[in-house]
């Protein structure tokens, strides 16, 4: 969309600024004027339907900061900040633990465990990591509308911001279930590291989804209604509820389909069970996650020029 | 145009020196966009309609091969009857809009105030929303902070900088879109329909800090209905009709002609804008 050149090299404004300022303010001021005059931008038809992706990266992390306030702001926006706001952040998803654990338990005839609950509360907290940020996305752009119409930016922020949102929301869920796995005596050692790039690989896609449905959102706003029904029934085709060995042979394409299936396997492996996590697994798991930011990420870039015309 | 002994404004010059480029320049300039006309595109209504073949997404050709350069420190007026695309060929200078054909050079930091500006979110308070839009804008938080009170103070909110934007006044929300354009120093303004906000005294102090900006170098690109506005402040107006420029040349002339296509007398012209 758009490209950035600076006259002056990589650091205009060191290069510009004069050595030492004496006279604050006007100095200042002279020094902003220069790096921004040697700000260049040329707008020019893009060819293939993509901006410049260079040029699009480096806009997008050089406003990074946007993201992270915009996170920020919109937990404060909903108390987040408070006492309680923060015990909310907690209580939630682990009553829905509980209601989940109660059901499973009655239906499956009481003979879990503490060590069941643990992996149940796992994939669940993990599970509205992705979800969450699905949630918020969707309508990050469409509520976006005035900053979208009145400035120039990489969109992509909107969507990352909601998924940063997202992350900030579990973090501590993550102490919530570390009690609840020293509770169930669980191992605890060096082998708990895999989980680091696990959650990174969650991260990555709930990134690339949350691009999709925010750009698809714009299009069709009432798939926001949707949304609820459909990640209901994500959780049920998930391994969360239950562990992936006692599937039933019949509901195993399902699993094998579901995106996070193998993600969540490994975290359980790896958390619950104290063990590798099988490279299949984990291979599989880094497809879905790459597979779904390059797409998400493509559609929303490819799209987003539009979305000034379209809300 | 650049004299050496000139220590004042040595900024300005060495802005000037830098390139005899203009601030703006627009080269054979087209933009079309795919819209629809749908009030909320859903899904369910794109399937019913489907079923019945029609088509409600339209092509519009809102921008038509205009060419014009923008000097440095001067104040460039458009107008044009609703439609004419003063707004889109405001958005594609801009960079919301990319060009379909022909290209954009801006010369300089843009700070933007088109459609009301600041305020994505009425749940938020006026101080957040400047921050957030000063980061999108490109702003770090360092300038944004130097900055912050400046802007406040200019806007008069008072404590209302702290309250929700939904409990602005329509006033209030201009007021601090429009402080908040002003007050970044920007190389290149660009303002849409947005000089009725506030009351006379707050649209005396919005023109002399406009014309403190293009004694700066800095330059403007104002869109108006407000004809008058256009004839006191702008160096020199565009004339848009159906995407293309129907005149260009100094503000008494295209206003006139401009008001003669309208079939209203410059008096009624005046009124309107009161």
């Amino acid at each position: 969309m758009t490209e950035t050149q600076s006259a002056s090299g990589a650091e205009p404004p060191q290069a510009v600024a004069p050595p030492d300022d004496v006279a604050g303010d006007s100095a200042r001021r002279r020094r902003a004027r220069g790096e921004f005059a040697a700000e260049r931008r040329v707008h020019e038809p893009h060819r293939i339907g993509l901006p410049p992706l260079g040029a699009y990266i480096r806009e997008l992390w050089r406003r990074r900061e946007f993201a992270f306030e915009l996170a920020r702001t919109n937990l404060r926006s909903q108390h987040f900040n408070t006492v309680f706001g923060q015990l909310w952040l907690i209580l939630n998803p682990l009553l829905l633990t509980f209601v989940y654990f109660a059901l499973v338990e009655i239906i499956g005839g009481g003979r879990r465990g503490a060590e069941f609950l643990a992996h149940l509360m796992l994939g669940l907290f993990t599970f509205r990591l992705v979800s969450v940020s699905i949630r918020r996305g969707a309508g990050s752009v469409v509520g976006g509308g005035r900053l979208i119409l009145n400035t120039a930016f990489p969109r992509a922020l909107l969507p990352l911001a909601s998924v940063l949102t997202a992350f900030m929301m579990f973090l501590p869920t993550l102490a919530v279930y570390a009690v609840m796995h020293a509770a169930a005596g669980l191992p605890v050692g060096p082998h708990l590291l895999w989980a680091l790039p696990i959650f990174a690989l969650f991260l990555v896609f709930a990134s690339g989804a949350t691009m999709l449905v925010a750009a698809i959102q714009v299009y069709f706003r009432d798939l926001a209604n949707f949304l609820p029904y459909f990640l209901r029934i994500w959780v049920y085709a998930s391994p969360i509820l239950y562990y992936v060995d006692e599937v039933p042979d019949r509901f195993k394409p399902i699993l094998a389909a579901n995106p996070l299936t193998p993600l969540l396997d490994s975290l359980s492996d790896v958390v619950n069970q104290g063990q590798s996590p099988s490279a299949a697994a984990l291979l599989a798991g880094l497809a879905w996650a790459l597979g779904a930011f390059v797409v998400g990420g493509l559609f929303f870039i490819s799209r987003e020029r539009e979305f000034a015309v379209r809300l | 145009m650049l004299s050496a002994s000139d220590t004042q404004a040595s900024a300005v010059d060495e802005h000037r020196s830098r390139s005899d480029e203009p601030a703006v320049r627009v080269g054979n300039l087209s933009v079309t966009y795919r819209t629809t006309f749908e009030k909320k595109p859903t899904l369910k209504g794109t399937l019913i309609r489907l079923g019945r073949r029609e088509r409600t997404v339209r092509e519009i050709e809102a921008v038509r091969d205009v060419s014009f350069d923008v000097p440095h420190g001067s104040v460039l007026g458009i107008v044009g009857v609703n439609g004419a695309g003063k707004s889109t060929l405001m958005r594609t200078v801009a960079g919301i809009l990319p060009p379909t054909k022909g290209r954009v050079e801006v010369h300089g930091r843009v700070s933007t105030l088109l459609a009301l500006g600041v305020g994505f979110n009425g749940e938020l308070s006026g101080r957040e929303n400047v921050v957030l839009g000063g980061l999108a804008a490109g702003l770090s938080r360092e300038q944004l902070r130097a900055k912050y009170d400046e802007i406040a103070e200019f806007a008069e909110l008072g404590e209302f900088m702290d309250l929700p934007m939904r409990t602005y006044s329509s006033g209030m929300y201009g007021r601090l879109a429009f402080s908040v354009a002003v007050n970044m120093e920007p190389d290149i303004l660009l303002i849409d329909e947005a000089l009725s906000v506030g009351d006379a005294r707050f649209k005396l102090k919005s023109f002399q800090r406009m014309r403190e900006l293009c004694d700066r170098a800095g330059t403007i690109l104002l869109v108006s209905h407000g004809l008058k506005s256009i004839r006191q402040l702008c160096d020199e107006v565009v004339w848009l009709q159906e995407g293309q420029i129907a005149m260009r040349g100094k503000p008494g002339a295209v206003v006139k002609a401009y008001t003669r296509f309208l079939n209203v007398s410059e008096s009624d012209v005046a009124l309107e804008e009161e």
